[in-house]
C-alpha cells in the first residue's frame, strides 16, 4: 500500500512538473533516465532473479521501436497502440528466444542472445519499409491532451512505464514466480527435482522481461523523430541494462531503480559535459570495480552498512 | 544464378578467410573450450592486439614480427586477467555466471571506449610488401594477405593441436578442464595450468591481432561482430577441439563468402551469429563435440 501511494504521487508530481513552466531540456533527458529504469528493471527479471544474462537488450528495444514505426507508418497509430504493439512484439520474441535457447547453460544463452542483435541489425538494415540502413524521419504530433509539448507529454508515458515495470518486478519477486526463478538461479537441477517447473518459469520471465523492454523502446522513434539502426542496435545499451542493475544490486527490485536513477544521471551529465564515449567508460569500470569489490551492490553496501553502525 | 565459376572463386576465397577465422578463434577455444571461462572480451582484446601492431607499424616494424614480439606481453596480460577472474569468481564459488560475464562484457567495453578513445573511430591499416598485390593462378586472383593469413593459421593451428597431444602440460591443460581433482592427484598444479593455458590463449591474440589487420582495416568497434564470428568457430567446433576449430573455421568462411557473393555484402554480418544460434539451437555440443 505504501508503494502505491508514494509511487502514485510521484506520478502525480511529474505530471504537475509537465504544466509547469520547467525547462524542456529536464524532460529531453528525463526521459532516458526514465527509459533507463524500465531497461534495467526489465533485464533484472531474467538477469537477477533467474540469473540468465541477456546481452541482447538492444534486440527487445529495437524490435519495440520498429514494431512502433511500422504501426505509425501503416495505420498512423496513436503512441499508446504503439507501446502495447512494441510490448506484444518484443514479447513474443523474449518467447521464441526462451524457447530456442533457455535450455542453454549461461553463457551460451548470453551469446545466443547477441546473435539476435545482430541477425535483427541485419535483417532491418536490409528492409527499405523501415527505412533500412539510412533510417527513416518521422514528423510527431504537437502537443497532446494537456501538454504544450510532445516531449513532455513522453516524458510522463515514460514515467508512466517505469512504474508499471517497477510494479511488476515487485509483484514478480513476491510471487510464486519469483521464489521460483530463485531457486532457478541457485540450483537448476535442484529446483527441477522439488517440483518447480523451471523451462515454464523461465519462459515467462524471458517473455515479461522482453516486453518491458519492448515497451522502453517503442515511444523512441518519437521522442528522437528519427529511427535508424546502428544507434539503436548498440550494444552500449546491453551493457547498461546489464550494469544498472548489478551496481544497485540485482535481489531486490529496489536495486535496479537506484542503479538507473544514479547512472543514467551521472550519464546524462556526462554525455552533456565531456562526451558520450566517455559515459559508456564510467559505466565499464564501475561494473567492474562492483562485481570484484561489492558484489552485493549499493543495496548490499547500505546493509552492510547498517549492521555495522548498529 | 551464378555460375560455377564464380561459386568455385567464392569457395577458394572462403577456404582462405576460413582459416583466417580459425585463428583468430584459437585463444577463445582454449579459454572458453578447455578451461570453461566466459571469455566474452576475447575479440575486443583481438582488435587491441590489432592495435599494438598498427602503433609498432608506425615505427616501420613488420606486422607478423611485431606480432611476435607482442607475444609474451600478452601471455603476461592474460595472466594478469586470469588471476584477477580467479581471485574474484573462481575462487569465491557462487554465482560465478552473472557476475564473471559481466566482468568480462565490462572489460570489453573499455578496451573499445578507451580506443576509441586514444585512436578515434577510423579505421585504421598498416604497410607490408604483401598487403595490396595478388598471386595470379591462371583467371583466379589470390590477394597475398589472404595467404600469410592462410599460413599464420595453419603453422598456428599445428603447433597448438602437437602442443596439446605431445607436451605434459600441453595434456594438463586439456586435462584441467575435465577433471581438476584429478589433474591436483597427478601432482600438477590447477590453477598454475589455467592461468598457463590463458596466457597462451591471449598470447594467440597478439599474433591474431596481426592478422587482424592484415586481412583489412581495423576499427575500435570490430570486436562486436567478431562476437559472433569467434563464437561461433569455437561453438561450432566442438568445445576444445582445436582440428575442430579449423574445421569450422572453413565452414564459416566459405559460407560467409557464398552468402557475400550471393545476396551482398549486407547480409555478411548475419551469417556468423546466424550459424551459431542454429547450431546453439539443434545441436549446443557442435559438430566434433565431446
Amino acid at each position: 500500500m505504501k508503494f502505491w501511494i508514494s509511487s502514485l504521487s510521484l506520478l502525480a508530481f511529474f505530471f504537475v512538473l509537465t504544466l509547469l513552466g520547467v525547462n524542456e531540456y529536464f524532460f529531453f533527458a528525463g526521459f532516458v533516465v526514465l527509459q533507463f529504469i524500465v531497461l534495467a528493471t526489465a533485464w533484472n527479471i531474467l538477469g537477477g532473479y533467474a540469473g540468465y544474462v541477456n546481452f541482447g537488450v538492444p534486440a527487445f528495444l529495437a524490435v519495440g521501436a520498429y514494431s512502433a514505426v511500422v504501426l505509425f507508418k501503416a495505420i498512423s497509430a496513436p503512441i499508446v497502440v504503439q507501446i502495447l504493439g512494441g510490448g506484444v512484439m518484443a514479447g513474443l520474441l523474449g518467447l521464441g528466444v526462451g524457447l530456442l535457447t533457455l535450455k542453454l547453460r549461461g553463457i551460451f544463452f548470453s551469446i545466443a542472445t547477441v546473435a539476435v542483435v545482430f541477425i535483427l541489425e541485419t535483417c532491418v538494415n536490409n528492409w527499405r519499409y523501415v527505412g533500412g540502413a539510412t533510417g527513416l524521419q518521422l514528423t510527431r504530433p504537437e502537443g497532446l491532451w494537456l501538454f504544450s509539448t510532445y516531449t513532455r507529454f513522453l516524458f510522463f508515458m515514460m514515467s508512466l512505464l517505469a512504474l508499471i515495470a517497477v510494479a511488476t518486478a515487485r509483484y514478480v519477486q513476491t510471487s510464486y514466480l519469483g521464489r521460483g526463478l530463485r531457486a532457478v538461479r541457485d540450483s537448476e537441477e535442484a529446483a527441477e527435482c522439488s517440483g518447480v517447473p523451471t523451462l515454464k518459469l523461465k519462459l515467462i520471465a524471458c517473455t515479461v522481461s522482453g516486453a518491458l523492454m519492448g515497451v522502453a523502446g517503442a515511444p523512441m522513434p518519437m521522442y528522437l523523430s528519427f529511427v535508424e539502426p546502428t544507434s539503436i542496435f548498440n550494444l552500449s545499451y546491453a551493457i547498461s541494462a546489464l550494469g544498472m542493475p548489478i551496481i544497485g544490486g540485482t535481489s531486490h527490485w529496489v536495486g535496479p531503480l537506484i542503479g538507473a536513477i544514479v547512472l543514467a544521471t551521472v550519464q546524462q551529465v556526462v554525455t552533456v559535459t565531456i562526451s558520450s564515449e566517455l559515459n559508456v567508460l564510467v559505466l565499464g569500470v564501475l561494473l567492474i570495480v562492483f562485481v570484484i569489490a561489492a558484489p552485493d551492490g549499493i543495496i548490499g553496501l547500505f546493509k552492510k552498512w547498517k549492521r555495522f553502525s548498529k | 544464378m551464378i555460375s560455377l565459376d564464380l561459386l568455385f572463386e567464392a569457395v577458394i576465397f572462403g577456404v582462405l578467410l576460413g582459416s583466417f577465422y580459425a585463428a583468430v578463434s584459437l585463444g577463445l577455444s582454449v579459454a572458453f573450450g578447455l578451461l570453461d571461462v566466459p571469455y566474452v572480451a576475447h575479440p575486443a582484446l583481438l582488435v587491441l592486439g590489432a592495435y599494438c601492431i598498427y602503433l609498432l607499424g608506425t615505427l616501420g616494424l613488420d606486422p607478423i614480427v611485431s606480432g611476435i614480439l607482442l607475444m609474451p606481453v600478452f601471455f603476461i596480460l592474460g595472466i594478469l586477467i586470469y588471476r584477477i577472474y580467479y581471485e574474484t569468481f573462481e575462487k569465491r564459488g557462487s554465482d560465478t555466471d552473472v557476475r564473471g560475464l559481466a566482468f568480462f562484457f565490462g572489460l570489453a567495453f573499455i578496451i573499445e571506449v578507451c580506443l576509441i578513445l586514444v585512436f578515434g573511430v577510423d579505421q585504421r591499416t598498416v604497410r607490408a610488401s604483401y598487403i595490396g598485390s595478388s598471386l595470379e593462378i591462371g583467371e583466379y586472383r589470390l590477394p597475398y594477405r589472404m595467404l600469410v593469413a592462410f599460413a599464420i593459421a595453419i603453422t598456428l593451428t599445428v603447433a597448438l593441436t602437437q602442443y596439446f597431444s605431445k607436451t605434459f602440460t600441453g595434456r594438463a591443460i586439456k586435462a584441467v578442464g575435465q577433471d581438476q581433482e584429478a589433474l591436483r592427484l597427478m601432482g600438477a598444479d590447477p590453477v598454475k595450468i589455467k592461468q598457463l593455458a590463458f596466457g597462451i590463449a591471449t598470447a594467440i591474440n597478439a599474433l591474431a591481432g596481426a592478422m587482424l589487420v592484415i586481412v583489412g582495416p581495423v576499427d575500435p568497434s570490430m570486436d562486436r561482430i567478431y562476437i559472433g564470428r569467434t563464437f561461433c568457430v569455437v561453438v561450432l567446433a566442438g568445445l576444445g577441439s582445436m582440428s575442430g576449430t579449423l574445421v569450422a573455421g572453413l565452414v564459416l568462411g566459405i559460407t560467409e563468402s557464398v552468402v557475400l557473393m550471393t545476396l551482398g555484402a549486407s547480409w555478411a554480418p548475419a551469417v556468423s551469429f546466424g550459424l551459431l544460434l542454429v547450431m546453439l539451437g539443434v545441436r549446443p555440443q557442435g559438430l566434433f563435440g565431446r
